[in-house]
């Protein structure tokens, strides 16, 4: 029984330990204070609203891992839908086909990949903070896109696009399906592949990284340009989502992808962290917003939740160190 | 004197980097090179330079504060109030109950971060959502315009017609800025206090072990950022002649950015006032010119991103590293 108990514990890892309870916490309060909270319509609404906040996290997530910040992330999905929309438009608007959208996907991609690539390259090679490298790229991206779109909206795209964002297969909504793959993808990056290694390692000791002879300035230009397709990923889905594209949009998930990182057991200062943890944070979060709107609150009061939230596991976090060190000390 | 520059690096560059900005923007522009134009800059940034020497205490002490533009929403807002109930006030009243908030809110993120070992970026970031999403529920999003008339009232400090018929003026926004601008710099290079930071911020355990109270470290630099969080959210109130809940939403990372770009470092133990107050300048002496260039203001945010991904891009990169890089790059091949 304990050997069983041992090996969950091994492989949700210490960091699950936060959000598990969160989740177990929200449900509760939740399905106790509306009867409503527990149906198909809850989990429907959690399950479209996800995928936005979700993808971006994503995005947000493997520069924390090696110990930086991309706060251009937003705006740089706002670019790529930028992209998707400016080529749909040249080639027919309403009327476009479906080859025109996967080339506009590809674009969108492309873009993402070059801004991530760009901050990749600077943070790499002359070692300036990634939070101001990606602050400035931020700056940029939001000043390039008010200019191209003048801070109007972009809108009329062919029918199609709107199942992307609004669609079910066998009852589970695309965007959806489109998150959970790339998370399985994060899953399978950092915990399988040489990248995800050399990630962990260059958050928790660049310069022992660097010694053990890893390409870590490689690495670090991966990990951003990575950080950048995802986000190209998040811009589509929001295009289709919203079946328009303003530079602004989810301006405010900024912010929020840190908090669900933070909230999912990641390192702040790097090294640390897994997908799957922040995947139970990001449902938390939703849930909360989900269940505050049941009983008649707004997404504001929501936002100033998530926050105490956050401080919350932090001080349980807290003591709960405080008492291991107090049982090692009573037992030595 | 090179000792000076080699010591002064970051200051040295930004000084460069505007002179030489300025010089373009003089010959491309009729209006930028002059006296008036000069006093307007400073009437336009003193609100980012109060915020951003408040900043950089914080990020001396090695700590840092996404909070504080949102926590100067809150004080502007909660002192719109509290000034309504006393029944107007004046100067004095406003800027104590505005610092005092204030003080109040950046202590929060004092106690959290100290009391619960939490880190400061993960703190803040949780008070900024806190204070947010409690302010825009409160108020639901409605303004304050019916503000008592000494705060909305310009007040004129000094004003002087030039030959060609323009007018420099200093107005109440940057006396308080050089009152905290001065402020700050005794705190951090004259006082005992300063020195404490400094080392707290380069190294938390030592400056601990050589008997710092690293506790009140913490309270001191997040309650000066407080202090001119709520000043500099009085200021912007003045300066706007109104209160909306999500005026300043977003400022933080602008502030932060200026900062850092002004030689702070993120990770503690460094930064200057001379540099922060450079930092927020290259900014708006940007933003101006081009203004003056006639340049669309769409634009404007994507030349000021540039420029400051192109500064931080040349003022972390020494020369050998640049030939380094070349030499590595052809070995490649």
């Amino acid at each position: 029984m304990t050997t069983i108990l041992e090996r969950v514990k091994t492989a949700l890892g210490p960091e699950m330990a936060g959000p598990g309870l969160a989740f177990v916490a929200v449900v509760l309060v939740f399905g106790i204070a509306s009867p409503q909270f527990l149906s198909a319509a809850t989990f429907g609404s959690v399950a479209f609203q996800l995928p936005e906040l979700g993808l971006l996290t994503l995005a947000m997530l493997l520069p924390i891992l090696t110990g930086g910040l991309n706060l251009a992330i937003t705006f740089t999905a706002n670019i790529a839908g930028l992209t998707v929309a400016w080529v749909l438009s040249e080639n027919g608007g309403v009327d476009a086909g479906v080859g025109i959208l996967i080339v506009g996907c590809l674009l969108a991609v492309l873009v993402g990949a070059a801004s991530g690539v760009v901050m990749g390259l600077v943070i790499a090679f002359t070692r300036a903070h990634p939070i101001l490298v990606s602050l400035s790229m931020m700056i940029f991206l939001r000043g390039l896109g008010e200019f191209l779109t003048r801070g109007g909206d972009i809108s009329g795209f062919p029918a199609f696009v709107g199942p992307i964002g609004h669609g079910s297969i066998a009852g589970i909504p695309v965007p959806l399906i489109v998150f959970i793959v790339c998370v399985l993808g994060w899953h399978v990056l950092l915990g399988r592949t040489k990248l995800g290694f050399n990630t962990y390692m260059i958050g928790s000791n660049l310069e022992a990284t660097r010694y053990s002879g890893i390409n870590t300035r490689k690495a670090i230009v991966l990990v951003y340009t990575l950080s950048g397709v995802m986000c190209a990923a998040a811009g589509i889905i929001m295009l289709a989502r919203f079946n328009s594209v303003r530079i602004g949009h989810g301006e405010s998930y900024l912010l929020i992808t840190v908090l669900a990182c933070f909230l999912g057991g990641v390192n702040p200062f790097g090294g640390f962290g897994r997908v799957i943890p922040v995947f139970v944070a990001l449902v938390v979060l939703q849930l909360l917003s989900s269940g505050l709107n049941l009983i008649g609150a707004n997404q504001h009061l929501a936002t100033a939740v998530w926050g105490i939230l956050l401080v919350g596991v932090m001080i349980l976090r807290w003591l709960a160190s405080k008492i291991r060190i107090s049982i090692i000390r009573k037992g030595s | 004197m090179r000792s000076l520059i080699r010591t002064h690096a970051t200051e040295f560059s930004l000084l460069a980097v505007i002179v030489v900005i300025s010089t373009v923007l003089s010959f491309a522009t009729a209006n930028f090179f002059s006296l008036g134009n000069a006093f307007d800059l400073l009437n336009i940034s003193a609100v980012n330079i109060i915020f951003a020497v408040g900043l950089l205490a914080v990020l001396i002490a090695g700590g840092i504060d996404i909070s504080f533009a949102v926590a100067a929403s809150v004080v502007q807002y909660c002192a719109a109030i509290v000034l309504g109930w006393i029944g107007g006030g004046g100067w004095i009243s406003g800027l104590l109950i505005a610092g005092s908030l204030g003080v109040l809110l950046g202590c929060v993120n004092a106690f959290l971060i100290h009391r619960f070992r939490i880190i400061s970026i993960v703190a803040t970031i949780s008070t900024f959502n806190i204070y947010f999403g409690l302010l825009m529920f409160f108020t639901r999003g409605v303004s304050i315009y019916d503000l008592p008339d000494w705060l909305t009232d310009r007040v004129i400090l000094f004003e002087h017609e030039m030959p060609d018929g323009t007018w420099i003026e200093i107005t109440l926004p940057v006396l308080v800025m050089a009152v905290c601008v001065v402020a700050t710099w005794l705190l951090i290079t004259r006082t005992t206090t300063g020195r404490q930071l400094y080392a707290f911020g380069d190294n938390p355990e030592g400056a601990r072990r050589f008997g710092i109270n690293i506790g009140a470290m913490q309270f001191i630099a997040f309650g000066w950022l407080g202090l001119m969080a709520g000043i500099g959210g009085l200021i912007q109130a003045h300066y706007a002649q109104e209160v909306v809940p999500n005026a300043l939403y977003g400022r933080e990372l602008d502030v932060l950015a200026a900062v850092v770009l002004g030689g702070a470092r993120l990770g503690g133990g460094k930064g200057s006032v001379l540099g922060c107050v450079l930092g927020v300048l290259l900014i708006s002496i940007t933003q101006n010119g081009l203004n003056l260039m006639g340049v669309s203001p769409f634009a404007f945010k994507m030349i000021v991103g540039a420029i400051i991904l192109i500064a931080i891009t040349i003022s972390n990169t020494r020369i050998e590293r640049l030939l380094a890089f070349v030499g590595e790059k052809g070995a490649g091949r």
